[in-house]
């Protein structure tokens, strides 16, 4: 998850102090994992070097808290462009995964053992996400259903793989 | 603890094995979801376990009985006292109408007309389903239908559930609440679930998973 975009992107609704931005970024964006104020206020400076925003009123006071941030027009383009395009399809994975099966078959180690392992663990982050839908709010679920969706695409390839294996094992023994 | 177990059950339709040394059981409470490819032999074992077909090999327990060597007519008893069913589709009775439906179980049971219904509207409410109490089968969706087969497999609250492609038939959003509702339903009531799915998405309601794979059970290491 970017970061500094996502910042934008909030800014993009309002102008808003740090605090705000660290508040509403862990609330929909940080999946239990807080975003740390140091980095919030590091990628807000990059930003303003870069002219992306603007610190408007500052407050009387002392803190970092008192400046509040507002997004330029080069910045809301930035946003605008990172919205519009499609991120790329992710098939790191994916490729980890064959690596290993093509390199398993070819040591003569046992591929469907580990297909099914990580058939297990694949199963239990299900399991685990499935759990987080039940009992959590609507953007919990909407996550978790995005990684399960995910999660449900790979555990085909695998269970394709799996009915493949000796095919395959020709293949790269060939 | 177990509940129900199925030990090295073996099975053939004539020459096709389907079953070949099938080991599963489940806790109560425990909701066991059985994946694997089409023609595993999911849908044998789950017949298997639930007194419907007998195995050539093998034995199956439920509550500290042996039920594979009941005679027929106990087995029947059994399956409608201690049992619920839910299958993918085509199971209400279309001249009955979805509270009837519901009600069926307890009315097979012995429980007078009124009482049953009565047991049966709650389930309505519960499911989403308030105001088609007197439809027809041929006049509710089927997610509407699903969850009035879900209401009927559990209102006599049955040890055990069984659920071939519970969602088989349902679109993925309604497939989940189907899940969702079986799986809050029975953690309430107790009631064991065995759930056959290849589905993962499913599968992933369930507390345990196995696979099914040549008439073999497989335990996945999820835990
Ligand atoms: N009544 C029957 N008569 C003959 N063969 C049968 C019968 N029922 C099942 N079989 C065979 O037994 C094997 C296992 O079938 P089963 O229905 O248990 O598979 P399954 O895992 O439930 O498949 P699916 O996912 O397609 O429902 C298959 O080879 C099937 O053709
Ligand atoms: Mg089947």
């Amino acid at each position: 998850m970017s970061v500094p975009l996502t910042l934008l992107g909030l800014l993009e609704r309002k102008p808003g102090h740090g605090y705000d931005l660290k508040r509403d970024y862990d609330t929909f964006f940080s999946r239990g994992k807080p975003l740390p104020f140091g980095q919030v206020y590091a990628t807000l400076g990059r930003l303003a070097r870069d002219g992306k925003v603007v610190i408007g009123d500052v407050e009387p006071g002392v803190g970092p808290d008192r400046k509040r941030y507002v997004i330029t027009d080069a910045g809301a383009t930035e946003v605008d462009t990172w919205l519009t395009e499609p991120v790329e399809a992710e098939p790191h994975l994916q490729a980890v995964l064959f690596t290993k099966v093509v390199l398993a078959l070819m040591l003569d180690r046992p591929a469907e053992d580990y297909l099914d392992t990580q058939r297990g663990v694949h199963l239990r982050r299900m399991k685990e996400l499935t759990e987080l839908k039940r009992t959590g709010t609507l953007v919990d679920a909407m996550l978790a259903d995005h990684g399960l969706f995910h999660l449900e695409a790979d555990l085909h390839w695998i269970d394709v793989t799996v009915a493949r294996l000796d095919a395959l094992r020709q293949v790269v023994r060939a | 603890m177990t509940l129900l177990e199925a030990r090295d059950v073996a099975l053939s339709f004539g020459q096709t094995p389907a079953l070949r040394g099938a080991t599963l059981s489940a806790q109560p409470g425990e909701i066991v979801a059985i994946m694997g490819p089409s023609g595993s032999g999911k849908s044998t074992l789950l017949h298997c376990l639930a007194g419907i077909l007998v195995p050539d090999q093998g034995e199956i327990w439920f509550d500290g009985q042996r039920i594979d060597t009941m005679n027929e007519s106990r087995r029947s008893l059994l399956r409608r006292d201690r049992f619920g069913f839910v299958f993918q589709f085509g199971q209400l009775v279309p001249e009955l109408t979805a509270e009837e439906n519901v009600a069926l179980p307890l009315l097979l049971g012995g429980v007078r007309r009124p009482a049953a219904l009565r047991r049966a509207r709650p389930w309505f409410e519960r499911l989403g389903l308030a105001g088609l109490e007197r439809r027809r089968s041929g006049e509710l969706s089927g997610g509407q239908a699903q969850r009035v087969a879900l209401a009927r497999g559990l209102v006599a609250e049955p040890g055990v559930l069984f659920a071939d492609e519970p969602t088989g038939a349902l679109d993925t959003l309604t497939g989940e609440q189907v899940m969702d509702l079986l799986v809050s339903s029975a953690r309430e009531q107790g009631t064991t679930v065995v759930v056959v799915t290849h589905e993962a998405r499913v599968a992933a309601y369930a507390d345990r998973q196995v696979v099914v794979r040549d008439g073999k059970v497989n335990a996945l290491v999820t835990a």
